[in-house]
């Protein structure tokens, strides 16, 4: 493994997360978006991205955050996946960081929730702390939104 | 170098055409033995196959070839005649030139195998002839193959129109791939085509909108003409069929026959990549497990030979396909024991199935019939992979059969998935679309309407859809949306009445838009757990809409499982023991009396005007539906008194019902109270022939009415007065 890593990063309520740059197709402002009834809550919706069909997820719905405050608009964060192109929804997006290997470190144990799940690890960064977004493990969830991949929680 | 790997994969792709060619040309060689035709087709072939070997070096190849070509100018220049022997070495020679061809595709080498068997016995024909004992067997193989003759012509044509000349000069070969792009692009244009003729409504220069017109115009006619590029004709997978028929029925020592029908029929590539496994499937299944052996169908009086026959034919925007065989039938006796030995059903319910029920079993996971297993059949993975894969392209599969008669199984297909006409209706203010496949018709009531027509049976909407109930769903209840306006009735009602798995209910809808034409688009893996829908499509303007599926709503809203239920009910006919859950109708006789039919015997819910009755030979009787239907007062018949008149003036409630001996009686009733499913405690307390005993439902002690017993007592003088009448009129 190369000792740096791009993140593409965003802010996700006080969360900061990164998902490697490889990974990003595109960033896009908030598109029209058509629902999925009888769908997991997670699912915000579909969009089209020049003719092709999207599945966007609610980033905040998806590590158990407070919901958004009504008025403000996501961002899409189009990344790639083995199973084709899905939207992340956050809040802000930030900075391209290249990050040095040696500030890497395992989620902390007392970390709970669906994060505990989702989070890869912490880059320690000098002014804050960069969590590294498990981009399969997100996706990877049930019709109820539960996480399909179970996972031994502390 | 390089060149030389052009070479031969050029050599692979001709060599495995010419083969193709020649298992299509052998099957017809021996409907026809002496057709120069074919014969001279055959050698044109294999020595094409020859000369190229020998060019390629490929030595094993150029020699099995060699012997091949030897014999067969033998029999092309008449020399010598065609029999079963030589047939058969030569399909051993196909076979081995496949293999050699495969190892070649392979590892760049012929393989070692070692082939001068083949080749000694290929050398043997061609020196000696073939030897006396069998040219018997050609005499008799030429009784059948006379009866042919008639088809031979088509056979002929066929064999010409495959032929390399003219084609090649008129075609050229496209990567699949290639042709992926162009529906994509194509695809994306009838989108860009749809957002502008909706722009074109706001506009009003002439020049614009003829434009739009013609763009309109021509991308319909691209569109077309690039799904008709990957349109093939079913019969390129077909023609592998005879050569597995034989041979399998060689191997089962059987005698089969394969007809087909509609080889012209086509359908997307795609599809057909899709069908073709099934449909070997199928055949493998009708030969081995359908046709009986020659010994047996003696027995049963059948000919020798048995039938299997191919049929494809286009209707309402799909492809049928029926494999029928004359075989021995499913025994739905043998599918309950099969069933009930490898534990897919409980014994409880078993006794409860229908015969169709039955059938359908043998599509289950794990499930086959066959006594022993075979090479071919009888692992018990069989006909439900068949099922998946049909159904796994938006296919249905239907198996209908008569013991000792045959079996026909029935596969819908659509023509083409990429591209499919839908209806657009929406729900909760979002659209959604329908694929016109399941479509059966549009009802639309108005508020007053609705609110009459809709009825509840124990808070189920239903309409009566020309006398037949027809079960709804709300679509926004469906998806959850919350309801606008209120009570359901109390506003207008758009009925999309659909079809899923043969049977019928309707969808209400908020509001139907248009058809449309849709780009099918597949949902993200995080959607593919939803049932309600099967994919997604882009809109005119731009906007994603969900297409429903209509067989996953259909069963998220138990529409489905509800009415197998009451099927196997019905079919289950079973007698007034106690205990017994039936589903009954509740009808109101006079003022207190209530009675229940088994719904399993009801036909339909009928209302006349009381000027509609007529009488003859003093039986009330009404026209109906082409037919004297007689009537009978349950009133009367009961000794019941009327009800105080309120109810009976506007017209008679009339239940039509069906005897066991297809006999039609209506029962004039009161009021239609409603429809139940319950266990039943019958109590036999009732001397009356047309009361098979009283049951406590809803609370109200109810009589269950013996139909066939009212209709023999009822119709005993009357059957006989009508026939001589109906013959006269």
């Amino acid at each position: 493994m190369t000792k740096s890593c791009q993140f593409c990063t965003f802010l996700l309520h006080d969360l900061y997360l990164g998902v490697e740059v490889e990974r990003v197709q595109e960033v896009l402002r908030y598109q029209a978006m058509t629902r999925v009834p009888t769908a997991s809550s997670v699912v915000e919706g579909l969009i089209n991205l020049r003719g092709q069909i999207v599945t966007a997820i609610d980033l905040r719905r998806r590590l158990g955050l407070p919901e958004r405050e009504p008025g403000r608009q996501p961002m899409n964060v189009v990344v790639r996946t083995e199973d084709g192109i899905v939207s992340l929804l956050v809040d802000e997006i930030g900075d391209v960081l290249e990050v040095e290997a040696a500030t890497f470190e395992d989620p902390p144990a007392t970390l709970r929730g669906r994060a505990r799940d989702l989070i890869r690890g912490v880059h320690k960064l000098e002014r804050r702390l960069l969590l590294m977004l498990d981009v399969e493990r997100t996706l990877a969830f049930d019709a109820s939104g539960e996480a399909a991949v179970a996972s031994g929680r502390g | 170098m390089e060149g030389m790997e052009d070479l031969v994969r050029e050599f692979l792709v001709e060599a495995y055409e010419g083969l193709d060619q020649l298992d299509r040309d052998f099957v017809a060689l021996e409907q026809d033995p002496g057709s120069k035709e074919v014969l001279g087709q055959i050698f044109r072939t294999v020595h094409t196959i020859k000369g190229a070997s020998g060019f390629l070096s490929l030595h094993k190849l150029g020699a099995v070839a060699h012997v091949g070509e030897n014999l067969l100018s033998l029999l092309r220049d008449g020399k010598q005649a065609v029999t079963a022997e030589t047939t058969s070495a030569l399909l051993a020679m196909a076979d081995a030139i496949r293999d050699m061809l495969e190892h070649v595709e392979r590892e760049q080498s012929e393989g070692d195998q070692d082939y001068s068997p083949l080749i000694a016995a290929l050398t043997r024909l061609a020196d000696d002839g073939p030897s006396p004992e069998p040219s018997a067997a050609v005499e008799e193989a030429r009784g059948p193959a006379t009866a042919a003759e008639a088809a031979a012509p088509a056979v002929a044509a066929v064999g010409a129109e495959g032929g390399r000349g003219s084609v090649a000069e008129n075609s050229i070969r496209v990567d699949v791939n290639l042709l992926d792009t162009l529906m994509n692009l194509v695809g994306e244009l009838v989108l860009a085509r749809n957002q502008i003729l909706q722009f074109t409504a706001s506009q009003e220069d002439s020049g614009f909108l003829g434009t739009c017109q013609r763009l309109n115009l021509v991308t319909t006619e691209l569109q077309e003409g690039v799904m008709k590029t990957r349109m093939q004709q079913i019969g390129s997978v077909w023609t592998k069929f005879p050569r597995v028929v034989r041979d399998l029925a060689i191997g089962c020592g059987k005698r089969v026959r394969i007809e087909m029908e509609g080889r012209h029929t086509e359908l997307d590539k795609t599809i057909i990549e899709s069908i073709k496994d099934p449909l070997l499937h199928a055949i493998r299944n009708a030969v081995d497990h359908g046709i009986e052996t020659p010994a047996v169908r003696r027995e049963r009086g059948k000919p020798e030979e048995g039938c299997i026959s191919l049929r494809a034919f286009h209707e309402g925007g799909q492809v049928n396909i029926e494999i029928a065989d004359d075989g021995g039938g499913i025994d739905p006796e043998r599918v309950r024991t099969k069933a009930l030995a490898s534990g897919i059903v409980s014994s409880d319910r078993a006794a409860r199935m229908s015969e169709r029920e039955l059938i359908g079993l043998v599509t289950m996971p794990g499930f086959s019939t066959a006594e022993k297993v075979t090479n071919v059949s009888g692992r018990g993975v069989g006909m439900d992979v068949v099922k998946t894969n049909i159904e796994k392209i938006g296919g249905t599969i239907d198996i209908h059969s008569v013991l000792g008669r045959g079996t026909t199984i029935r596969i819908k297909i659509p023509l083409t998935l990429a591209i499919i006409p839908a209806l657009i209706v929406t729900s909760g203010g979002e659209r959604f679309a329908i694929p016109q496949v399941n479509l059966l018709e549009l009802v639309r009531l108005d508020g007053s309407q609705a609110q009459a027509c809709i009825e509840h049976i124990h808070g189920v909407p239903v309409y009566r859809l020309r006398g037949n109930l027809l079960p709804l769903a709300y679509l926004d209840v469906e998806l959850g949306h919350e309801r606008r306006g209120g009570r359901p009735s109390d506003r207008e009602a758009n009925i999309v009445v659909l079809r899923a798995e043969d049977q019928q209910f309707g969808l209400v809808v908020e509001s139907v838009l248009d058809t449309e034409e849709i780009v099918v688009k597949p949902l993200g893996k995080q959607l593919k757990g939803v049932p309600a829908f099967a994919g997604a499509a882009i809109m005119g303007d731009g906007r994603v809409a969900l297409i429903i599926d209509v067989v996953g709503l259909a069963q998220t809203a138990s529409l489905i499982a509800e009415r197998r239920q009451a099927e196997s009910g019905r079919q289950g006919g079973a007698p007034a023991a106690a205990g017994t859950r039936e589903t009954l109708l509740l009808l109101a006789v006079g003022a207190r009396t209530r009675v229940a039919v088994r719904l399993a015997t009801v036909a339909r819910l009928e209302e006349f005007p009381t000027s509609a009755i007529e009488c003859t030979a003093g039986h009330e009787v009404v026209q109906y539906r082409g037919e004297i239907m007689p009537l009978v007062r349950l009133a009367d018949v009961l000794s019941v008194p009327a009800a105080s008149g309120e109810g009976s003036d506007e017209g008679l409630q009339v239940v039509v019902v069906r005897g066991s001996g297809g006999r039609s009686v209506g029962l004039v009733v009161d009021r239609i109270l409603d429809i139940v499913e319950e266990d039943i405690e019958v109590t036999r307390h009732s001397v009356h022939p047309c009361i098979r005993g009283a049951a406590t439902l809803q609370g109200r002690v109810t009589d269950l009415l013996d139909v066939d017993g009212i209709l023999d007592r009822e119709l005993a003088g009357f059957a006989g007065h009508l026939v001589p009448a109906a013959a006269g009129s």
